[in-house]
């Protein structure tokens, strides 16, 4: 098998179990539509891992830069002779990467859906769901133009839409999918207004001559909008696309709703791979944003950053297990996002780069593991609420340990994975911007005690109230995947990664500072510490914290209110004093001049129907006149 | 005097019939009445197909044909105008045209 043959199987069969379970799911067994799905998702994962591993190991180096390559293309709309849209798949450092996390996490997700999912009577539905969602995931990251990568991401919004909203008898889950429907199409408005203007500058859609364009002649832009070049805005709206998407402040609304969707989901989707899209877009395109737009780069920086506090802050105060997951998904986008702010290109400023596909990485490890273990105890507790569970220490030994892996890794303890990847994210920003430095510093704190807040509360306290434990942790199907991301977790700091991505593609030797790495640790330990403090004292001492922080605590509770924002700004001023008058000029104006023009018809109509008579005779007689008029016009006039 | 038929005499009896003809169908109530007045009309054109292949083409036979075909398919339209005309009684008891008016607006 070649490599572009096996390339194509890659996107290929996750397309082919979609069709086939999607088009057959009511005449396939439910057992048997799983275990089709997952083998085929197992043969796509090892494809993924031989084209990511062997771009890594063997073909992808020239000289020891890893070169971006193009082992498909095909040309698909030539519009002009300058301008056209190919369909390629690109393979660079980030792709390959990209093609092994999504296809291993989904794979996790699709064996553990085996189990979880068990007693569904859609399971066929879901699993064509899910490969739709791979396919596209696997597109996405593989795409070699922009444009190509904006189908398969609409193709990954609709995906979300469809599991997001799997249960759809339930009207939370039907509004969540509409909401984060709505949201992310609103942000790629956004990014397809920014993909047109930037194939106008570039005068290519292809990543690798946009990318050439602008980093070797950045002067040559056009126009201005508002006193700022195009390509600004471009670079602007492209990254609102990604904020969307990847839940950035204020486009985050969505992702805490999106909890509604089956757990397994939430840990492929919304949490490990697509989620993290904008970053990947961001990373994408990161050469352009370093050289031609470094501002906006800092200012996606801030934005990161801000998003990192802001959801930390929320979830320290939130009870919903899932929730809380989600709102800490969004605070480490937000770590990933910042360290490309921090970022430039080439050489050692690359660090931020580095650092941010690296969380990415072992994030979508220990995040996933996170939720698919809060799947295992929401299936066993039967509730999403922290204050039903308690206890679970003993009832559920595996998930215990792999939960608290998870926990010690997004605290960025050594020597779990977390640790190096935040311990970069860190480091560059110390280098480049003492604000977010502090900012990303005091997150990790925080990130440290809702994590161990949550921790505590479900595994420890008192003993289990409901004794109504019919099955145990769940089968192997379920603890397979929590095991093997487990030891991801723990191990996959020490993967030299820098060596094999970075922005200019020449292997970047890390430092690492112990010293350096003493704060965010102790830090991390105190948030850990502060959580086991308020935990096991008294409830006596949580409320007067909670009295004392007053007003703060109410508000971050009310996820500082962002959604009546919303509410606010959409029902009281747009419905108000846009959709009104619209609706207004819609009724009077254009439907009256329709209706007049209806009514006028009828009005003629019945005016003149009295000729329509029934009455034979009346109709042969005025037969009769018309042909002697005619034969009298024939006779007279006829030369 | 002998007077020899031509062209211009029978003309003027087939008008003369057509217009009887047609004052027959707009005047009389009678649906069957109507019916025979169809067929004084049918009736004049045919002897208009007669007359003029008799006078001006007298080697064709275009003309007879046409008539045989015209009285085959009134003898057709006949049946069929008096089983309307049947259905049409037994709906409304009786045959009067002006009380046949379920086509009007």
């Amino acid at each position: 098998m070649t490599l572009q043959q096996m390339i194509l199987l890659i996107p290929g069969i996750p397309l082919f179990a979609f069709l086939m379970l999607g088009l057959f799911s009511k005449k396939i067994p439910c057992n048997y539509a799983a275990t089709a799905g997952t083998i085929l998702m197992g043969v796509t994962t090892v494809l993924s891992c031989f084209v990511a591993f062997g771009y890594f190991t063997a073909f992808g180096k020239i000289d020891g830069i890893y070169q971006p390559m193009i082992p498909f293309l095909y040309h698909w709309l030539p519009l002009t002779d300058l301008l056209e849209i190919n369909m390629g798949i690109l393979l660079d450092p980030i792709s390959a990467l990209m093609l092994f996390v999504v296809s291993f996490i989904s794979l996790m997700v699709h064996i553990y859906s085996m189990a979880y999912m068990k007693d569904e009577s859609r399971i066929a539905v879901y699993y064509a769901f899910l490969s739709l969602f791979t396919f596209a995931m696997l597109g996405l990251v593989m795409a070699s133009n922009i444009f190509q990568l904006y189908i398969f991401w609409e193709l990954v919004g609709l995906s979300s839409f469809l599991l997001i909203g799997f249960y759809y008898q339930k009207p939370a889950a039907v509004r969540a999918a509409k909401k984060a429907f709505i949201v992310t199409r609103f942000a790629d408005l956004g990014m397809l207004i920014g993909i047109l203007i930037i194939s106008y500058e570039g005068k290519s859609l292809d990543f690798i001559s946009l990318i050439d364009h602008f980093t070797n002649s950045p002067q040559q832009i056009s126009g201005t909008f508002l006193g700022i070049a195009s390509l600004q805005w471009a670079l602007a709206l492209i990254f609102i696309g990604g904020a969307g998407k990847s839940a950035l402040f204020p486009l985050h609304i969505w992702l805490p709703d999106a909890m509604e969707g089956p757990t397994p989901v939430s840990a492929l989707i919304h949490a490990a791979t697509m989620v993290v899209a904008g970053v990947f877009l961001i990373a994408r395109l990161f050469p352009v944003y370093a050289i031609a737009a470094p501002d906006l780069l800092q200012g996606i920086g801030y934005v990161g950053a801000f998003t990192a506090l802001f959801a930390a802050l929320i979830a320290c105060t939130q009870t919903d297990i899932k929730r809380i997951l989600a709102y800490s998904t969004m605070s480490q986008i937000g770590y990933m996002m910042l360290a490309l702010g921090v970022a430039g290109y080439g050489a050692e400023s690359g660090l931020g780069f580095t650092a941010s596909l690296f969380h990415l990485f072992t994030h979508a490890l220990f995040k996933a593991l996170l939720f698919l273990c809060a799947g295992a105890i929401i299936h066993f507790v039967h509730s999403n609420e922290m204050r039903d569970m308690g206890g679970l220490k003993k009832l559920m030994p595996i998930t215990h340990l792999c939960f608290l892996i998870g926990c010690l890794a997004i605290a960025g303890i050594p020597p779990f994975a977390g640790f190096f990847s935040k311990e970069e994210i860190l480091l560059a920003a110390c280098q480049h911007n003492r604000m977010i430095y502090f900012v990303s510093l005091f997150t990790a704190g925080l990130t440290a005690f809702y994590m161990f807040r949550l921790y505590f509360s479900i595994f420890w306290n008192k003993p289990f109230q409901q004794h109504h434990s019919h099955h145990g942790e769940g089968g192997p199907a379920m603890m397979l995947p929590l095991i093997v991301l487990g030891i991801g977790s723990v191990s996959a700091g020490f993967i030299p990664f820098g060596k094999w991505v970075s922005s200019d593609g020449r292997p970047l030797i890390s430092h690492f500072h112990l010293s350096f790495s003493i704060l965010p640790v102790l830090l991390s330990l105190a948030g850990i510490a502060i959580a086991a403090f308020y935990f096991f004292e008294k409830k006596k001492t949580v409320e007067t914290t909670v009295n004392a922080m007053g007003g703060l605590f109410r508000v971050a509770k009310g996820k500082f209110y962002i959604d009546e924002i919303y509410q606010f700004v959409t029902k009281k001023i747009i419905f108000n004093f846009i959709a009104k008058p619209a609706a207004w000029i819609d009724k009077n104006l254009i439907d009256g001049l329709v209706n007049a023009m209806g009514n006028s018809t009828v009005s003629l109509s019945n005016q003149i129907k009295g000729i329509q008579s029934g009455k034979i005779q009346m109709y042969a007689g005025i037969f009769l006149i018309g042909v002697i008029g005619l034969a009298i016009l024939a006779i007279y006039y006829w030369n | 005097m002998t007077l020899e038929p031509g062209l211009y005499h029978l003309l003027t009896i087939s008008t003369g019939l057509f217009f009887i003809g047609v004052y027959g169908f707009l005047t009389r109530k009678n649906l069957v009445t109507m019916l025979m007045s169809i067929e004084l009309i049918l009736n004049s054109v045919n002897l208009n197909f007669i007359a003029f292949n008799k006078y001006l083409w007298p080697h064709r036979l275009d003309g007879v044909f046409f008539t045989l075909f015209v009285i085959a398919i009134a003898a057709a339209e006949a049946a069929v105008a008096i089983a309307i005309v049947i259905n049409i009684y037994r709906n409304n008891r009786s045959i009067n045209v002006e009380q046949t008016e379920e086509m009007k607006y």
